[in-house]
């Protein structure tokens, strides 16, 4: 059978409501310290929580997306904890009955297969506010984020590479973006990933579970957790063992590095709060979330693949976001050749956009236009490289295609009377090629057709002049 | 009659004829304070200043013609565990002595939207941890009708505070029992409504799932109408009840013949005094001679309530008194090497001796290996004492036992015994437990201490329980005794 | 009677200090208590709900809108220490 790799991951991802989840503070990120903050997200004496609905629709919408079940009857419990951050001392968060559990995200195994790996629980909870620290070495604590709402994603242990977490954590983060429950943004804190990994040998011998912690990017992760598996078959084939702890990934030093032992279990005393009354839901409310989900990118990208016979790169690329998806649908919908929307929106608009750093929403031309221009290059008024000319001014400025055509005078000659006479003159002036050609050398029509057209200053229908010298070789 | 002997009502009507002003009945009442307050020690605040000016506020609103509330310009006291934006909010603990909330708790700001005047706010024990106010940080509160007694708990001062005329009404908090049980013991109505009934926003937690706030006043009258300003659903408070709130002074008539009265036999045995039974049977005999029907019930898992509640209480507070930790407000210790030992002294300094003690009883019942055992095991006996009640309830519209198994008791007769502390609330703990209203009514004295009879209502049917209240205090006169000072 | 480690280990839980002569007493009120409330072992709940809210009402929710917060100064009214518009904790020997 081989070794096993065991790779479960904890991940909390903050969600885009307004306000917190207990109170009506704003949920935003970068504000001055402490000016989101109210006797309820500071914990004051007295204050008490009220939990805001929509932490709920998102919360059952990601559970959806990912194919929970959903806790129809469920409750908040309190878990009890002394730290800074905490105002309360205690986290409002979910313990014997999550919001959603039972679910799977799809990835691809190592032998291409596809493979679920099984999400134990996702629930919803408070997050904590934030420590900084001072030149003196002083905790200076600003409670903003205490009190946004939290969605924490628990994972089957069911990942048997570091690349199957990676793609877990893509395929997460996708779906979050696409129905707009988080904006997963790493950097900020708004996504936070735990990894515990353990290695099983052939013979049966275990390494200890190690929690790696403050992993700040997806890259971070996977580096993490290859040097993570690495290391335990390493100190297992040692006839060592991992000690039970939680690590950190180092980035300049590209190891991870211990933090603390794990001996100690922490006595948490869940309860159930009772400052916030049950949770029921009914099929009606849950079904309503059902209806209004979005198509996930997994499906858009099937979808995709078979009804535009578009190939799987392609799919994917036009599904990595809503904004891609709903471009290149509106395209198609003007303009039916889908690969060769397709093309264009990955080689000239994607790049631009990438290299601008910008959006689609910035793209200064109008969608209809883009159509405009693809279909006169498909109807041969102007070829592809004028196309590419013109879009590239679009692109720029935000001209209408049709007015730089006009202005650049790149319309292309259809009239095979004025290309035959054009031709004519060509070959009667390289009779040489004209020879060559017939006796074989194909590379001599290559020639000819560059020189009609640059005759014709690029305008000639390529097409029209390959046919038009074959014909008239042929006579000759 | 003086001023400070009046009722709510009385002097509400004085103002509104203009007879006399909000000033004036405020000095009035800041005289009294000065007078009797050295001997009582009911309150931990007096706010002087900010009641003379607004019951200047107040005159110059009525003199322009406004139309004012009922409780417009009139003097009452507030429990200290309840947050009033602006001025010191300790809960009686040294953990609180300087804190300032920056927020009003719902309640206060219903009153003073009604044109109120909180002239302080009132003793405690310790985070409302108590039955007789010796558990508070700053000073015993005595009982205005004997000054060796204790005025009972934990909102003695609340209760102290109106049975000496230093206030028409106060507001306190009952948990098990903290509004009833003082009522009882120093002659006042004492009133807690179904959990969910007021808003507890502002309400400085101790055991979440059962404080409520409750209302002190001199008659049924007055307590009528208080709970009318303050009932109703609370957008702040998740667990306060959407349910319809009556005109509970227009309820009061003294038609007993269609109700029926139970009389849980569970709370007519050895423990409780013998003129204390007598008193409470005698007030039941008044009723029937009213009209009302009188037969017995059963409440068969009282005896599991005092057990019930000494765990889940204990452990609600552990969590929400957690939180004084001094780093965001309170006390802080001021040497400390760690931030454990920070947490650690600042708790072991700030908390009194019986507030550790229930947080110690509440971390234990909570923790890994006895949570079932303790805490789901009572939150299960819980089920089973809420459902007695509503059994009950399908058979009568009130049920009538005494509030306290005695009279008053001398001060620092019990202090060393938790346990015979604890007994004090036997009769008002049940009904705390599932959540229905209930009231105490004087209706009987004993070597000149008063005692309570305790009327517990159906859930939010306040209306009936203050109605058999008002019936039973129109043909006695306990309603009018004054404690002397 | 509780035992003294165990007293001890609540103690801790619940970030309060036991001194060594206290702890005899502590141990014996505690568990005057806990033997008290031993009785709820006997009786019989089973096929018995917990219940933690005695009023029988759910989904008590609020609106996502934005409502204000409280001003900085109040925010930090009643601080032990603060700085730079936060709560501070003195750096410790942690
Ligand atoms: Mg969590
Ligand atoms: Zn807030």
């Amino acid at each position: 059978m081989g070794d096993k790799i065991l790779i479960g991951l904890e991940i909390h991802a903050e969600l885009l409501t307004n306000t917190k989840i207990f109170c009506g503070c704003k949920n935003e990120f970068g504000s001055d310290v402490n000016t989101n903050c109210c006797p309820v997200c500071l914990g004051l004496p007295g204050s008490l929580p009220v939990l805001n609905e929509r932490v709920l629709d998102f919360a059952i919408t990601a559970g959806l997306s990912f194919n929970c079940k959903i806790a129809k009857n469920t409750k908040m419990d309190r878990k009890n904890y002394f730290y800074p951050d905490l105002t309360k001392a205690y986290q409002i968060s979910q313990y014997d009955i999550p919001l959603c559990s039972d679910g799977y995200i799809e990835v691809e195994a190592e032998d291409g297969s596809i493979k679920k790996i099984g999400i134990e629980r996702i629930h919803i909870e408070e997050d904590t506010g934030k420590s900084l620290h001072d030149a003196s070495g002083d905790t200076l604590l600003d409670y903003n984020r205490s009190g946004v709402p939290l969605i924490e994603i628990v994972s089957r242990p069911d990942m048997n590479s570091a690349q199957e977490a990676y793609q877990f954590l893509e395929k997460l983060k996708e779906v979050l973006l696409f129905t707009h429950v988080s904006d997963v943004k790493m950097e900020q804190g708004s996504l936070r990933c735990d990894v515990n990994v353990n290695v099983i040998k052939e013979d049966g011998r275990k390494s200890n579970i190690v929690e790696l912690k403050n992993l700040n990017s997806f890259k971070a992760a996977l580096k993490a957790m290859e040097y993570e598996v690495v290391r335990h078959n390493e100190l297992l084939a040692k006839g060592e063992n991992t000690v039970r702890e939680t690590r950190r990934w180092d980035d300049s030093q590209n190891k991870t590095i211990s933090m603390r032992s794990k001996e100690s279990v922490q006595d948490y005393r869940y309860f159930p709060e009772p400052d916030v009354v049950d949770i029921n839901l009914t099929d009606d409310y849950i079904n309503g979330i059902k209806n209004i989900l979005p198509e996930l990118p997994d499906d858009k990208r099937k979808r995709f693949m078979k009804e535009y016979s578009l190939p799987e790169y392609d799919a994917k690329v036009l599904t990595a976001s809503k904004e891609i998806s709903n471009y290149f649908e509106d395209m198609v919908s003007k303009f039916s050749d889908a690969k060769m929307v397709s093309n264009w929106i990955m080689t000239e608009l994607l790049r631009r956009v990438n290299d601008e750093g910008i959006t689609l929403n910035d793209v200064k031309f109008d969608k209809d236009d883009f159509v405009y221009l693809l279909k006169v290059i498909s109807d041969g008024k102007i070829n592809n490289n004028a196309g590419k000319k013109v879009f590239r001014e679009m692109f720029e400025t935000g001209k209408k295609a049709e007015d730089i055509i006009k202005e650049q005078g790149l319309v292309q000659i259809q009239d095979e009377g004025a290309i035959k006479e054009i031709v004519v003159g060509i070959l009667n002036d390289n009779l040489q090629s004209v020879e060559d050609y017939k006796n074989g050398k194909d590379r001599a029509l290559g020639f000819l057709v560059g020189q009609v057209m640059k005759a014709s200053k690029g305008k000639a229908n390529p097409q029209v002049v390959n046919k038009l010298i074959i014909d008239i070789m042929n006579n000759m | 009659m003086k001023l400070y002997e009046m009722t709510l009502k009385e002097v509400s009507e004085k103002i509104k004829k203009q007879e006399i002003t909000a000033l004036e009945l405020t000095k009035s009442i800041l005289n009294r304070i000065k007078e009797v307050e050295p001997k009582v020690d009911s309150y931990i605040t007096i706010t002087e200043e900010e009641a003379l000016s607004r019951a200047k506020q107040i005159d110059e609103k009525i003199k322009a013609g406004e139309e004012v509330s009922v409780l417009a310009g009139i003097p009452m006291a507030v429990k200290d565990n309840i947050c009033t934006d602006g001025v010191k909010t300790t809960c009686a603990s040294k953990m609180l002595e300087n804190f300032i909330p920056p927020y009003d708790a719902t309640v206060v700001k219903k009153l003073n939207d009604a044109g109120a005047i909180m002239v302080g706010k009132t003793n405690m024990d310790e985070f409302a941890m108590g039955s007789s106010t010796e558990n508070s940080y700053f000073k015993n509160t005595k009982n205005p009708w004997d000054l060796n007694k204790v005025p009972g708990g934990s909102s003695g001062g609340s209760a102290a505070a109106v049975a000496s005329g230093q206030a028409f009404y106060a507001l306190g908090s009952d948990t098990g029992g903290s509004v009833k049980q003082p009522a009882a013991l120093t002659g006042l109505v004492g009133l807690r409504p179904t959990y969910g009934r007021i808003s507890r926003y502002g309400l400085i937690a101790f055991g979440s799932s059962l404080d409520q706030v409750g209302i002190f006043t001199k008659d049924v009258t007055d307590c009528a109408i208080v709970l009318k300003e303050l009932a109703g659903k609370d957008i702040m408070d998740g667990t306060s009840a959407d349910v319809e709130v009556v005109d509970y002074e227009k309820c009061l008539d003294k038609d007993m013949s269609k109700i029926k009265i139970g009389i849980p036999k569970e709370y007519f045995v050895e423990g409780i005094d013998e003129a204390v039974k007598k008193a409470v049977l005698d007030g039941v005999e008044k009723l029937k001679e009213m009209g009302a029907t009188v037969k017995e019930v059963s409440l068969p898992h009282t005896d599991s309530a005092i057990a019930t509640y000494y765990v889940l209480a204990p452990s609600e507070a552990s969590s929400n008194l957690a939180r004084f930790d001094g780093i965001r407000y309170g006390y802080r210790a001021e040497e400390y090497s760690s931030l454990e030992e920070l947490y650690t002294k600042t708790r072991t300094e700030g908390f009194g001796d019986e507030v550790k003690r229930r947080i110690m009883i509440g971390t234990y019942a909570l923790s890994a290996g006895y949570y079932d055992a303790y805490y789901k095991k009572a939150l299960k006996v819980r089920t089973l004492i809420k459902k007695d009640f509503v059994d009950a309830f399908e058979d009568v519209d009130v049920i009538i036992a005494p509030t306290a198994p005695n009279v008053a008791f001398n001060i620092g007769e019990k202090t060393s015994d938790p346990m015979a502390m604890y007994m004090e609330d036997a009769c008002t703990i049940p009904s705390c437990l599932a959540g229905v209203p209930g009231m105490s009514i004087p209706c009987g004295f004993k070597n000149g201490l008063p005692i309570g009879m305790q009327i517990i209502g159906n859930y939010f049917d306040e209306a009936t329980m203050l109605k058999v209240a008002h019936a039973f205090e129109s043909v006695t006169e306990f309603k009018d005794q004054r404690a002397k000072l | 009677m509780l035992d003294k480690d165990t007293v001890k280990h609540v103690a801790k839980l619940s970030r309060l200090e036991v001194k060594d002569d206290e702890i005899e007493a502590i141990s014996k009120k505690i568990g005057d208590v806990l033997n008290y409330v031993e009785k709820l072992q006997s009786v019989d709940t089973e096929n018995t709900d917990i219940t933690y809210n005695p009023i029988n009402i759910s989904n008590q929710f609020r609106n996502d809108e934005v409502k204000e917060s409280l001003e900085v100064k109040k925010v930090l009214q009643n601080a032990p220490e603060k700085e730079m518009g936060c709560f501070k904790v003195p750096k410790v020997l942690d």
